[in-house]
């Protein structure tokens, strides 16, 4: 029977086209608007890394002062201070764990007739990329020798290693990077996580850095960092009264795949702190943490307040639309009772005339989950134009396959459900009720 | 066979209490074919929407080979209705979007049967009322009387015990008239049981046995019909 339905739905908006257009309309402009918002939303709160995001931490110590919280209401530093993240990634040797932070470098490009450029340039240990799942499309990074030994080495994002080398296998070769020579170890394949998670203290959504260098080769050149950098007391002195003050700029990350290895950490966070309070430091009470991926995103409210109004509003208008086409589908019925009656006489059940009409409804629906992703295409593009120049936008507008087959379903659903009381009304018509009319 | 005994049906509204039929009784044997006349108003069709289970009676009983049908659910009635049941009705109701083929398939479709069974039950049903050669064609496409055989075609279609007819020459001119007549007077021969509702009393007479149906209830005293006697005119 459900072809029959099928044949039936498609006579029937053939017949009532102006009618079932409006209601494609309806339907279409909806899920559009409501997709727009959705898509957005969906790229914003993301999981970056599903498939290890409830075990990689980042470590947060309160080294803030005594008389107050670095947040209220009692928020640790979300960064850590050198002293801190060094120490705790040479005591804690038995644990994967990652310091970095972000900086910039100038590089000059092998045609010695280019000018040199910037880049941004990621400071870290060896473990950043099997941590992360960063994908390699030559070579790889660096081992544990290279951080220790203070080794020049360097691995080059895919757009960067396309721009110096031409895409070419760049792994042994030589770049020059404010006048220092790095050995190339590896060339990234595409990577966007997206949230940036590693490092939320900028912008969210910018893409990753274009070169990874050791953190240890990093301190000693006296990288410095264009993070975020916060103190609570001030230091005197140069770039290493700088690497021993109370200042956090350090994001410290660690992976801890199980529960006893959560709960070994946190025993060995508390021991770290309690020594370091012997010394005088950490005055404020213990308070350490541990966020997943996605607590820290939500912590940092990657996701803004406003677009999770806005995504509030798209539904109620959503639901405006479908309103509208219940109301079209129910005049739509009542112009068809006597059809209805007609087929009730010759047989056809409550149940029967139900499922055709919630049939013709899903066809409209589909139709409408179609013109929807067109509008959809369309919105998005207009954001994009609209904040045009902010790259991280373009990042933002992006519809995958997950959100086209979203739309169909959510316009599907939409108009079964704005079909329901119609439809309802459609099958409780009398047979008798219209047949002499003439 | 069909037996309604006592069978009353009250429309109502807010204000309004209407008696459509009162202690309407009646028992309709297998193969008869039956007229049922009366005057405006006098209950001829809210009987007959009783007889075919398109409305539900507001007391008495009503039995349907020997069922009780009071008692069925919505789907068992569509299902007598579908099976039991075939209905010619004064405005044809034929569904103007579909051609003649798929307007005799609608029945059959909620029987239930395979594609080949259908298209024979089709076929045959317009080789009876001559509409062969006109499957694809549409409604428009046909005159009042060969809608009305599309009509009879579908009715039977199903092969149903009982043809309940809802003057089925109401919109047609004599000689189409009399063409239908004929037709139903051939059906009835094969053994199917026919109810005509007419207001026509030429029309009546065409029928084996005639009730008169006067203020909801059977009448006594019948209006000067001769049935059989006078068959075959109109």
């Amino acid at each position: 029977m459900f072809r029959y339905y099928l044949k039936l739905g498609l006579l029937s908006i053939r017949s009532n086209a102006a009618l079932s257009a409006l209601m494609v309309a309806a339907i279409g402009i909806g899920i559009g608007a409501c997709m727009t918002i959705v898509t957005i939303y969906h790229v914003m709160s993301g999981n970056p890394i599903p498939e290890k995001s409830s075990s990689l931490y980042v470590v947060q110590i309160d080294n803030w002062s005594p008389d107050e919280p670095y947040d209220e209401p009692n928020e640790p530093p979300p960064q850590s201070t050198y002293l801190d993240a060094t120490n705790l990634y040479s005591k804690g040797d038995e644990f994967r764990q990652v310091v970095s932070y972000k900086s910039s470098r100038v590089v000059q490009p092998p045609d010695a007739a280019e000018l040199p450029f910037e880049v941004s340039s990621r400071a870290t240990t060896f473990a950043f990329f099997p941590m992360f799942s960063v994908p390699f499309q030559y070579g790889s990074g660096w081992d544990t020798a290279a951080d220790t030994n203070q080794e020049r080495v360097v691995v080059l994002t895919q757009a960067l290693n396309e721009r110096l080398f031409g895409g070419e296998n760049s792994v042994g070769e030589q770049l020059s990077l404010n006048g220092e020579t790095y050995r190339i170890v590896g060339v990234l394949n595409e990577w966007l996580p997206t949230p940036k998670f590693y490092d939320l203290n900028n912008n969210y959504y910018e893409e990753p850095e274009e070169i990874y260098l050791p953190f240890s080769v990093a301190v000693a050149g006296e990288h410095d960092s264009v993070g975020n950098i916060n103190c609570w007391k001030p230091f005197e002195g140069g770039y290493d009264a700088f690497l021993a003050s109370e200042c956090v700029w350090v994001q410290t990350w660690v992976e801890l795949p199980t529960r006893d290895d959560k709960a070994r950490y946190e025993q060995f966070l508390a021991s770290y702190v309690e020594e370091q309070k012997t010394f005088g430091r950490f005055p404020r009470p213990l308070n350490n943490r541990l966020s997943d991926v996605l607590e820290w995103m939500d912590i940092n409210h990657v996701v803004d307040d406003d677009v999770s109004v806005l995504l509030g509003l798209a539904f109620l208008f959503l639901i405006v639309c479908l309103l509208n086409t219940a109301g079209l589908l129910l005049a739509k019925v009542m112009r068809r009772t006597k059809d209805i009656s007609l087929r009730r006489a010759l047989g056809a059940s409550k149940r029967t005339l139900f499922g055709q009409y919630i049939i013709e409804a899903g066809i409209i629906g589909v139709a409408g989950g179609v013109l929807g992703i067109a509008m959809t295409w369309l919105g998005l593009r207009g954001i994009e134009h609209i904040f045009t120049g902010m790259d991280f936008v373009q990042r933002l507008v992006v519809m995958d396959w997950s959100m086209v087959m979203l739309a169909v379903v959510l316009a599907l659903v939409s108009a079964i459900a704005a079909a329901l009381y119609p439809t309802w009304r459609a099958a409780n018509v009398t047979p008798a009720s219209q047949l002499r009319i003439q | 066979m069909l037996k309604m005994t006592h069978v009353s049906k009250i429309y109502r509204t807010d204000t309004v209490e209407t008696h459509a039929l009162r202690e309407f009784s009646l028992t309709v044997d297998e193969g008869e074919f039956v007229s049922v006349t009366g005057p405006s108003g006098s209950g001829k069709t809210t009987f007959l929407n009783i007889a075919g289970l398109l409305e539900e009676l507001s007391g008495g009983t009503y039995e349907l080979d020997g069922r009780d049908i009071s008692s069925l659910t919505d789907s068992e009635r569509s299902k007598v209705r579908n099976e039991k049941i075939g209905f010619i009705f004064q405005s044809f109701n034929l569904i103007p979007e579909l051609n003649i083929f798929d307007n005799v398939d609608v029945p059959l479709r909620y029987r239930g049967f395979k594609a080949p069974e259908r298209q024979r039950r089709i076929e045959r049903g317009l080789e009876l009322v001559g509409l062969a050669s006109r499957m694809k064609h549409y409604p428009a496409q046909l005159s009042g009387g060969q809608q009305q055989r599309v009509a009879i075609a579908r009715a039977l279609a199903g092969e149903p015990r009982f043809l309940l007819a809802d003057e089925p020459t109401g919109n047609l001119d004599t000689e189409m008239a009399v063409s239908v007549l004929d037709l139903l007077d051939e059906i009835n021969a094969g053994g199917t049981t026919i109810i005509m509702v007419t207001h026509e009393l030429s029309l009546a007479k065409r029928a084996r046995r005639n009730i008169f149906v006067r203020d909801g209830r059977v009448s006594d005293r019948p209006p000067e019909i001769r049935l059989a006697a006078s068959a075959g005119q109109v």
